[in-house]
């Protein structure tokens, strides 16, 4: 139960998007029609379920204070967190490129529609992010930090197809200031659902 | 690109005609995350701008070693590396900043405008001019974060760098803060009004 409501959570309330404003390049670039959109909201949802965890077990058994305890008592006053930076951005990086070679081999048609935004999402920081809140929320277990990803995945892929879809409309029906237009609007109306998504807060399942 | 690099363009475009921020609109989380004071904007501009410059400098040494099939890998480790040592340096000066800034010093490893100068300009100059242009643009970052940081909380809390700057008499007016310029939204639009002034006087950047 507690693992649903983070998963609710993390769609609505602490929506990567319009709470935290992460992963705002490609959701600025990638947003002018909702297929590309589309296309690139699924693959950050599938990066950040599957880092997530990951780097929760990293972080638990290697990176936090005590961590190393297993290893034998000697090792319980070894605290490594200020390498975790560095091993959470290593892991989404391979995991990455590991993820690209899979889909290219077992699903040419899914490599086929992804293709270009597998390499996109290293840097893209919602997938960090996740990592980074994850760390600091100590979450209580694996299964918490996978639906947490999925949530957050799931909050950016509805994040972005709204403002593709809107963008998309508004290329024909809307006369916009000349130096507004493209980017400028879309600050805009990101800024707007922002407003909007605000009213999310404090809602308890 | 061309032979010649003329030193002072690379250094000064950024601060407008090229701005990383309003223009090739890279970076844009962390310039609506740390915004709503300007203290904290000030603090992540400036380790932006050195992140920047250094691993400008790290790759450009590095760039005819690099395997391109795995460049990618190596810019984001000599990255991560400077951020690690900017992370730790806040937290041993700067701890209250640091606590405020929260993730987003890690997330300097993944702003755009960092991946962008490395791909673009790092892996095919030389170190003084790469050095010159990681300063530039992260110092045309760092403005826009300033002037974000400067209006929101001036309307927002009525404060500059944590001093008063709203006089009593303006309260006793009936002078409210505005409390939506505190909230993340309203960095966006600050945002879109730069960019609506900046493109008007500079109608070559406009779009169709």
């Amino acid at each position: 139960m507690e693992n649903f409501n983070i998963f609710i959570r993390s769609i609505f309330v602490d929506n990567m998007i319009f709470a935290y404003f992460l992963g705002m390049c490609s959701f600025l670039a990638v947003s002018k029609n909702v297929k590309t959109a589309l296309g690139l909201g699924v693959a950050v949802t599938f990066m950040l379920v599957i880092t997530l965890p990951i780097n929760y077990l990293l972080e638990t058994y290697v990176l936090k204070a005590g961590a190393l305890t297993w290893l034998g008592p000697e090792y319980a006053d070894v605290d490594l967190s200020f390498l975790s930076l560095i091993m959470f951005i290593a892991v989404i990086a391979s995991m990455t490129q590991l993820v690209e070679m899979a889909v290219e081999k077992y699903s040419p048609a899914l490599y086929a529609s992804l293709g270009i935004f597998l390499p996109l999402i290293a840097v893209n920081c919602a997938i960090l992010g996740g990592s980074l809140f994850m760390q600091q929320r100590d979450f209580g277990s694996v299964w918490t930090a996978v639906c947490a990803g999925g949530g957050w995945g799931l909050g950016w892929l509805l994040a972005i197809t709204a403002i593709a879809a809107i963008r998309e409309r508004l290329a024909q029906y809307s006369n916009i200031p000349r130096p507004l237009r493209g980017i400028g609007i879309t600050f805009i109306l990101t800024a707007l659902m922002g407003i909007a998504f605000m009213s999310f807060l404090g809602i308890k399942i | 690109m061309a032979e010649k690099i003329n030193n002072k363009s690379v250094l000064l475009n950024p601060f407008s005609k090229n701005n990383p921020v309003i223009v090739q609109v890279l970076g844009i989380c962390s310039v609506l995350a740390v915004t709503a004071k300007l203290e904290p904007a000030i603090v992540m501009g400036v380790s932006v701008i050195a992140v920047l410059a250094f691993s400008n400098v790290i790759i450009s040494l590095l760039r005819n070693t690099i395997p391109t099939s795995i460049r990618i890998i190596v810019q984001l480790v000599v990255v991560a590396g400077l951020v690690v040592i900017v992370d730790q340096l806040l937290k041993a000066y700067a701890y209250d900043a640091s606590k405020q800034l929260s993730v987003f010093i890690g997330l300097i490893i993944t702003n755009c405008i960092l991946m962008g100068r490395l791909e673009a300009f790092a892996m095919g100059n030389k170190p003084w001019p790469s050095f010159l242009d990681g300063v530039g643009n992260g110092a045309g970052y760092a403005i826009i974060l300033v002037i974000v940081g400067f209006f929101r909380e001036l309307l927002g809390s009525g404060t500059l760098l944590g001093y008063p700057v709203i006089g009593k008499w303006a309260y006793d007016a009936g002078y409210v803060n505005n409390g939506l310029m505190i909230l993340p939204p309203m960095a966006l639009i600050v945002v879109a009004c730069i960019i609506w002034v900046h493109r008007s006087r500079n109608k070559e950047l406009q779009e169709d």
